[in-house]
């Protein structure tokens, strides 16, 4: 039971956009970090909260977002 | 053995469903009840799901769940990012849904449930969603590009420049007609309009506190902004009984319309973060909410259907909006059956998210269908009212008279019955003056949820319950103001860039204003005559709305109708070019009453010329004549539009023809441009159900 209300609020998170940093923050070590992308030149400054959540909130209103 | 007892589940499934709408579509002269048509939208729904739409999966579209998705090949971690496919889902409902599934099917009403609801059930499983799914597949076949772009690469420039320009059209016009419906929900109620204006600065709270106090906790902000609505709701009581307060709030349609239309230029050129974005969270949480909170008090309290099956407004007479049964039916439910828009939101930012090819069936067809079940509750939530009170409330003053005895008496002449007492009570009871002449959909809708929620949980609290879902449906319909706005305004901008690129540049001061400005008046000037027209503007901005939300429909389908023949694949051609037809044959026929009719009720030319004869001759009374001309160029430059919306589709229509013909004699065509197959990494080892 805990443990599916825990998904539930996992889910409701990831919905929401609550857990956007922390998805950024993984996406960022995974393909940002380390040797490979040293080499191949992808590496670029991580953004702090609020920096990441602006573009990700300016981001998301571009385009066709809501309908009738 | 479980093979057999799952094939007896289905067959069961299948008898329910055939006796819940046999016996709805059969019955005359008694109420029914309302879990009847729950339980024929769930059966349809799921024999649709599991057998149309798995056939359509498999055989049609041949999705490859081996095949990596774009969210997969260009994973960035911000747009494009492989999702759970319950999160897709709720992304994309969350996209989808928006008031014209509660507006529609409360308007057709009129007609009686049942050219509604057969509509809603069998338009949605055979058209809405295949639409919905087709689109999705072919977006995510190719990069997440847009209809547009999709349009442009298979079919040709012209199909391009349809669907763009069907786009803006549309978006013009539902804006003009929703701030309609909130215009004629809030005048001369101070409940209504404080509670609504509240949800301003609320949002702005819930914004300041994502930006700066607490940067990025949504959940925590929109929790506190849900609670902040539940008090607006209370505290507009508390205004309406304060004899200094209400005078604020205490306005005509008109002096509404302009605040409205002041809102939307505000909303469109501040920043998302302080408006725009947390309206949305707030009005994302209010609609699930609500909609799960019906449902419960539907299934709960079982109201009764006290609509009769069909009304004697079939033949075209009806007092919310002129036109026949066929087709008006068809494009005044839209959005619950089938709509254009959703292929916007299909292609775009959905296929972005999707992890697997095989989830295409759940979140295309399947976000369809939960769409398709909203509108059936809104049907029913109009529906349980006593058909006189339904009228009472949606009928014009321009049809049924301004006087509550003259309107009260000629409802009671069309056989449905009311009283001047009855609607009085109703109306203290929901906290208003008067509740007459309420047109749109969204008041008879609130009194409709307030009397569920209420015999539900309570019959005490009526006047919050009907606040409240006034400032559930106002909330929404703002969001869909502000977002259209400022989609209208990109899309200018890239069109005027085009000419002058400084124009182009999204962050220009100067382009914003000017381009927030003349989509603004695009959409405000709709929704000021509409105000000022005494039959109420919804008799003709809402299927004017249907007839463009049709029209994008139509080139969707073409889309995909195209590809499928491009792609070998003729012998399939029927699942979209079906509803394709469909389509085509409402729409122009829809298109063709509006404009040759001679019923001055539904042709356009005819009531600009009665008007002109009336004027000439001097039979208006004063206050009509004064706003008659502007009526008079209204009229004709909406037939203007029709024929144009008309001639957009048939264009589109004729280009898919001619690349289909043209592909099927072996001459040269616009090359598919699927993406090639790539094989997906993500497909073992993880887990994602």
């Amino acid at each position: 039971m805990l443990n599916r209300l825990k998904t539930l609020w996992q889910m409701m998170r990831r919905l929401s956009g609550d857990d956007a940093y922390e998805q950024y923050l993984r996406h960022y070590a995974e393909h940002h970090q380390g040797d490979d992308a040293v080499t191949d030149g992808t590496t670029e400054p991580i953004l702090s909260m609020e920096e990441f959540f602006k573009q990700w909130q300016d981001k998301k209103w571009k385009g066709v977002k809501r309908c009738c | 053995m479980n093979k057999y007892l799952k094939n007896l589940l289905w067959l069961l499934l299948a008898v329910l469903g055939a006796t819940a709408v046999g016996g709805i579509a059969l019955n005359r002269g008694e109420s029914v009840n309302a879990l009847w048509f729950i339980a024929a939208a769930l059966c349809i729904h799921a024999i649709a799901y599991r057998f149309y739409a798995a056939w359509i999966a498999a055989k049609v579209l041949v999705v490859d769940e081996t095949r990596a998705t774009p969210a997969e090949r260009l994973d960035n971690g911000r747009d494009f990012v492989p999702t759970n496919k319950w999160i897709v889902f709720g992304h994309h409902f969350a996209a989808i849904a928006g008031p014209g599934p509660l507006v529609g099917p409360t308007l057709a009403a009129q007609f009686g449930y049942l050219p509604g609801t057969l509509w809603i059930l069998f338009g949605a499983v055979l058209g809405g969603c295949v639409q919905d799914m087709v689109t999705l597949f072919l977006s995510t076949r190719r990069d997440g590009k847009s209809l547009g772009q999709m349009a442009r690469d298979e079919l040709g420039s012209l199909g391009g420049a349809a669907a763009l320009i069907g786009t803006f059209a549309i978006m013009i016009i539902l804006i003009a007609v929703l701030g309609l419906v909130v215009v004629n929900a809030m005048k001369h109620s101070p409940w209504a309009t404080s509670t609504v204006a509240a949800t301003i600065p609320i949002a702005m709270i819930v914004g300041l506190y994502m930006r700066n106090f607490r940067p990025g906790r949504v959940l925590e902000a929109s929790a506190l902004g849900a609670i902040l609505l539940l008090l607006s709701v209370v505290a507009g009581g508390w205004v309406d009984h304060h004899e200094g307060l209400r005078v604020l709030f205490d306005h005509e349609g008109l002096t509404l319309a302009w605040w409205v239309m002041a809102y939307g230029f505000a909303a469109a050129i501040l920043p998302v973060w302080l408006l725009l974005a947390p309206r949305d969270y707030l009005s994302t949480f209010m609609k699930l909410g609500t909609v799960i909170l019906l449902a419960v008090a539907i299934v709960l309290l079982q109201p009764h259907v006290k609509m009769p099956a069909l009304t004697q407004f079939i033949d075209g007479t009806g007092p919310i909006f002129g036109g026949k049964l066929f087709p008006f039916v068809f494009i005044t439910i839209a959005c619950g059956a089938i709509s254009g828009f959703h292929a916007l939101i299909a292609s775009g930012t959905t296929p972005k998210l999707l992890a697997n090819e095989r989830d295409i069936r759940m979140i295309g067809y399947g976000g369809m269908l939960l769409e398709s079940f909203v509108a059936i509750m809104a049907l029913i939530a109009a529906t349980v009212l006593e058909p006189g009170v339904y009228f009472a409330i949606n009928s014009p003053a321009g049809v049924v008279g301004k006087e509550a005895v003259d309107a009260v008496a000629k409802i009671s002449s069309w056989g449905f019955p009311v009283s001047v007492e009855q609607m009085q009570t109703l109306a203290r009871q929901m906290g208003e003056k008067t509740l007459f002449a309420r047109t749109g959909g969204a008041p008879s809708l609130a009194v409709g949820m307030a009397s569920i929620f209420g015999s539900a949980f309570g019959q005490g609290l009526l006047a919050l319950w009907y606040h409240f879902a006034i400032m559930f449906e106002a909330i929404f319909i703002l969001t869909t103001l502000d977002a259209g706005t400022r989609v209208g305004r990109f899309m200018l901008q890239d069109m005027l860039g085009n000419i002058w690129p400084k124009m182009g540049q999204t962050s220009w001061a100067p382009s914003v204003i000017f381009t927030s400005a003349l989509v603004v008046s695009g959409w405000g000037y709709f929704l000021y005559i509409g105000v000022i027209d005494p039959n109420g503007g919804v008799n003709i901005l809402w299927p004017l709305f249907g007839i463009a939300n049709q029209m994008l429909a139509a080139i969707a389908l073409c889309v995909g109708t195209g590809i499928l023949i491009k792609s070998g694949k003729l012998k399939y051609a029927w699942v979209t070019g079906g509803p394709l037809l469909w389509l085509v044959i409402i729409t122009s026929t829809a298109a063709w009453e509006k404009i040759t009719s001679t019923d001055i009720r539904v042709g356009f030319f005819a009531a600009a010329n009665d008007l002109s004869t009336k004027l000439a001759a001097g039979n208006l009374p004063p206050e009509k004549a004064a706003v008659a001309p502007q009526l008079i160029f209204n009229q004709q430059l909406d037939a203007w539009l029709t024929l144009f919306f008309v001639m957009v589709l048939w264009v589109i229509v004729f280009d898919m023809l001619r690349v289909c013909w043209r592909h099927l004699a072996g001459k040269p065509v616009p090359a598919l441009t699927e993406t090639p197959h790539m094989p997906s990494l993500l497909v073992e080892g993880w887990v994602r159900d």
